[in-house]
């Protein structure tokens, strides 16, 4: 404000250069795999930096025509609606009781819930993939799906129940004596005034199943169910002498990623500092 | 269970009331216990599924811990804490521990402060702020894997795009086997973990500082403090539950890594790169030790939750008392 408008615009260069520099670093590397899906192999070992000469677009064109790819994005997709259908659901409910009904064991029962905040898949997943096989649940989505939306619940509830505290009171007084019964209060009332907090929290659920790896990678051994992620690593594995391929492989199977970020960004970004703010 | 009687924070007034005093205990019985019924209700659905399958299989973990098992058929071989104890002297997880602390310090030493760094620069007035703050966090939302399998082609030994970067501009020396190497794969997950994940935090910082009020920079200057004054002395204290937060999601991070390292490296080589969680994969899943793996799981979480409550307790307690401590001071 005190400085002369030049002299602001000569100060604030070094910043613009800092910014434009960390921009390059993160976006050379998705640039590169981008570029080289459109070289041959051989191409690409001999000229690394260069645009491609010619422009070699079957390996792009051979994964989309084939069905492994697709049926990865049709499994990821129905695998990720799945939890997050079940997780909001199941979160939203058990959220309204634990903050707007007083009873014996309340805290406690919050208490249990945060605690699974801190257990990764990691802990678990043994006990949990014998589980899984002694319900017969292998290479099965609802393998999947049911763990996935178990362990989403705690910061799902985290978050619901610190918005559900928020709805004044009065709101549901007015409603029991309309003669609302709790859950014509929780249907009809609550969920519809919740709907940018089931945003972020479905949000986060579909990010978190999407990129979901260990899981899956021990549930479908049968290709038939394979995920993005564990349709990734089997295609590099499969094709690793063949660099340019995976590059492509690559590049398509973030797409529907970014897609979504560019999509829902505001949810996720107020998702994530909400779930870091609230526990 | 008392849990709730020495909960009355005025945080939340309306509902930390406990049952003894409260006007709730006045209406009748009846009413009482329909609405415990319907509370119950709605609990019951997360419930059953936390409880099946969290609880239930970290319980199972504890109990199978005690046990020589294969994984297979009833564990029968009873070892007591014999798989604790070849834990504490088994030389690839101690060094399981000592590459999770060195992640963590790297984190705190490189990433933490780089991402509070481009926090603030991207909290200024310049030109594509936006596209800048979108483009940084970007790689949040690509699963490990990917980043993963990426980054091992671009760090691939001579003809990655890295080596030929800095052959180009000769430097080749600074070059070289990257993930291959003993002691550059752990700096090299380090610099892939930071590209994936200082948006994240950069994120987290950007939300503080947009509560820090103008008027109080405002008044710093006026007070005749610089910039870095005003950082310094404003902006950082300000920050400091923001900052003590991303701390915290570093070390759980940095406790449960897993998917980039084992797409990468599996490990390697020679278990340089190796965590607690791939050690526990290897055991369970490849070597069929399921026993000694549970132990190693036991061992996750028991460092995770001694480290979260210790965290709670001396570090977050000015900020938000969570549910954690309450639970303590309510015993």
């Amino acid at each position: 404000m005190t400085a002369p408008a030049p002299r602001r615009r000569l100060r604030s260069v070094p910043l613009y250069v800092t910014v434009w520099v960390v921009g390059v670093v993160m976006v050379t590397p998705l640039l590169y795999a981008l570029v080289s899906g459109f070289k041959s192999t051989d191409q690409l070992s001999s000229n690394t930096f260069g645009l491609p000469s010619p422009w070699v677009t079957s390996n792009y064109t051979e994964i989309l025509r084939s069905g492994t790819f697709w049926r990865s994005i049709g499994s990821s997709t129905l695998i990720a609606v799945g939890t997050t259908v079940l997780t909001v659901g199941t979160a939203a409910l058990a959220s309204f009781a634990l903050a707007r009904f007083v009873f014996r064991g309340r805290e406690l029962l919050f208490t249990l819930f945060t605690i699974g905040l801190m257990f990764p898949f990691a802990v678990a997943i043994l006990p949990l993939f014998i589980l899984l096989r002694t319900f017969g649940l292998l290479d099965n989505p609802w393998g999947v799906i049911l763990p996935q939306a178990a362990f989403g619940l705690p910061l799902t509830i985290v978050i619901l129940r610190g918005f559900f505290r928020e709805i004044p009171g009065e709101l549901e007084e007015a409603a029991t004596l309309d003669g609302c019964s709790p859950f014509g209060f929780f249907w009809r009332i609550l969920l519809p005034m919740a709907r940018p907090a089931l945003g972020t929290v479905s949000v986060l659920a579909v990010v978190a199943s999407w990129n979901n790896f260990l899981l899956p990678l021990l549930v479908f051994s049968d290709q038939t169910w394979w995920t993005i992620p564990v349709g990734v690593q089997q295609y590099q594995g499969q094709y690793s002498a063949d660099v340019a391929r995976v590059f492509a492989y690559l590049i398509l199977a973030m797409v529907p990623a970014l897609a979504f970020y560019a999509v829902a960004e505001r949810q996720l970004i107020g998702g994530i500092t909400m779930g870091a703010t609230k526990d | 269970m008392t849990t709730t009687s020495t909960h009355t924070r005025d945080e939340h007034p309306p509902l930390a009331k406990e049952p003894g005093v409260s006007p709730h205990n006045r209406r009748p019985r009846r009413r009482r216990v329909r609405e415990w019924l319907t509370a119950v209700l709605f609990t019951v659905p997360a419930l059953a599924l936390f409880g099946l399958l969290v609880l239930l299989p970290i319980m199972y973990a504890l109990y199978v811990s005690f046990f020589n098992w294969g994984g297979f058929g009833a564990p029968s071989d009873f070892t007591g804490l014999g798989n604790f104890s070849r834990l504490l002297d088994d030389p690839v997880f101690l060094g399981d521990l000592w590459r999770g602390l060195l992640l963590v310090v790297l984190s705190l030493a490189l990433q933490l402060p780089f991402a509070l760094a481009m926090a603030v620069l991207l909290n200024q007035k310049l030109r594509g702020r936006a596209f800048y703050r979108m483009l940084f966090f970007a790689p949040y939302v690509l699963s490990e894997v990917i980043t993963g399998i990426l980054f091992g082609m671009i760090f691939a030994p001579d003809d990655g795009l890295a080596d030929e970067v800095l052959g180009s501009i000769g430097l080749d020396a600074l070059g070289g086997l990257w993930f291959a190497g003993q002691d550059t794969v752990l700096p090299t997950l380090f610099l892939v973990m930071m590209w994936k994940y200082f948006g994240f935090h950069m994120m987290l910082y950007l939300a503080g500082l947009q509560g820090i009020p103008a008027e109080l920079h405002e008044a710093a200057r006026i007070d005749g403090a610089g910039p870095w004054q005003r950082f310094r002395h404003v902006t950082l204290p300000l920050l400091g539950p923001t900052i003590r937060m991303s701390v915290f999601l570093s070390v759980i991070g940095a406790i449960q890594l897993f998917d980039l390292v084992w797409v990468v490296t599996q490990g390697g080589p020679d278990h340089h790169s190796e965590t607690m969680a791939v050690t526990l994969f290897q055991f369970g899943f490849k070597r069929f030790q399921v026993g000694y793996a549970s132990a190693i799981s036991i061992a996750m979480f028991l460092i995770s939750l001694v480290f979260a409550l210790a965290y709670q307790r001396f570090v977050l307690r000015r900020d938000t008392e969570g549910a954690l401590t309450n639970m303590r001071s309510a015993r």
